[in-house]
């Protein structure tokens, strides 16, 4: 869901840069307070994981395919902060390398992704893991539901940036429609691509999937990790 | 980066990554993503510009000048991981330090 130039009016794309830059500032301060030396590199391989994954189209309807976003995957793995930081660098580096994405979209492909992915995401996460069981089977179910609702949303907040600037004349409730229904659809694939790295990371290094830290057995921070090796 | 050959599962997590954009990215479907169908369907699709840097070496995920499908994504993909690793890694880092 990388959208291109033209699509958006220029004045409304580099608003958006204006609202999307300002949200990377503030999560280069929040992620300070996530990030440890034993966590930074683990927030690196969250985002190549990403970038890979979204290398991977999957067919979801007669001639439509869809990628991850990552915005679950990231903030549950790495949390917010970090997750915000991940999306947008995978997004500028798609846009810069591979002309992935339009250069002057660059915003409202950040605010779609980074910001209200990973944030709608993140609370939907948290809403869920509270009414199930604490357990780690739940967890998994969590990141699947909100995985999948983050889809939507994304489609939604593009048709949002639609309805402010939109170079084409058709109706933003046809537009809405068409996202919506479509994203569902890909919203699915998300969810089970998120719910099956979860597991593997959980199954693996519990320890390490920021969503479920403070639950289950107490976490021993081993001293050889500080060995800056 | 020296972790990443250290650590078990920072390696894995590597490795899984190159396997996926340097060889499973050839596999992808080609048919286009949600908004791109939608913009054809609904007829805003030539609205849309190339972007300035469309003609860069990297450019839809192929490297220019390799005609072999498999091995010009597949460099890409690769190319890509290095990238997303050095900067995700200088800046994680830095962030981490800065307490």
């Amino acid at each position: 869901m990388h959208i291109p130039d033209g699509f958006i009016d220029l004045p409304t794309s580099l608003a958006f840069i204006a609202v999307s830059a300002v949200g990377v500032g503030v999560a280069l301060k929040g992620a300070k307070s996530e990030l440890s030396d034993k966590t930074a590199p683990l927030a690196g391989l969250a985002t190549v994981f990403i970038f890979a994954a979204q290398m991977i189209n999957f067919p979801v309807a007669a001639g439509t395919s869809g990628h991850l976003l990552g915005g679950a995957l990231a903030a549950i793995l790495i949390g917010p902060w970090a997750a915000t930081l991940s999306i947008s660098i995978v997004l500028i580096l798609q846009a810069l390398l591979f002309a992935d994405g339009g250069l002057t979209a660059i915003g409202l492909n950040v605010f779609n992704l980074s910001l209200v992915g990973v944030w709608a995401s993140y609370a939907i996460f948290l809403i869920v893991k509270r009414i199930l069981p604490s357990n780690k089977k739940a967890i998994p179910v969590a990141a699947f539901i909100a995985a999948l609702i983050q889809v939507p949303i994304a489609a939604s907040s593009f048709v949002f940036q639609y309805a402010i600037g939109s170079v084409a004349t058709i109706p933003v409730s046809t537009v809405f429609t068409a996202m919506f229904s479509t994203h569902v659809l890909i919203g699915i694939g998300e969810g089970l691509i998120t719910a099956l790295t979860i597991s593997a990371v959980l199954a693996t290094r519990s320890d390490l999937v920021y969503g479920y830290r403070g639950q289950g057995k107490k976490l021993e921070i081993k001293s050889s990790v500080r060995s800056n090796s | 980066m020296r972790e990443f050959i250290k650590n078990k599962f920072l390696l894995g997590g590597i490795l899984v990554s190159i396997f996926v954009a340097g060889f499973i990215s050839y596999y992808a479907s080609s048919s286009p993503d949600g908004l791109e169908k939608v913009a054809e369907d609904k007829g805003f699709l030539d609205t849309a510009k190339d972007s300035a840097n469309s003609g860069s070496f990297l450019a839809d995920y192929g490297v220019a000048g390799i005609d072999n499908e498999r091995l010009s994504v597949g460099l890409s993909g690769l190319i890509g991981v290095i990238a997303t690793l050095s900067v995700s890694l200088l800046i994680f880092k830095t962030l981490a330090k800065k307490k």
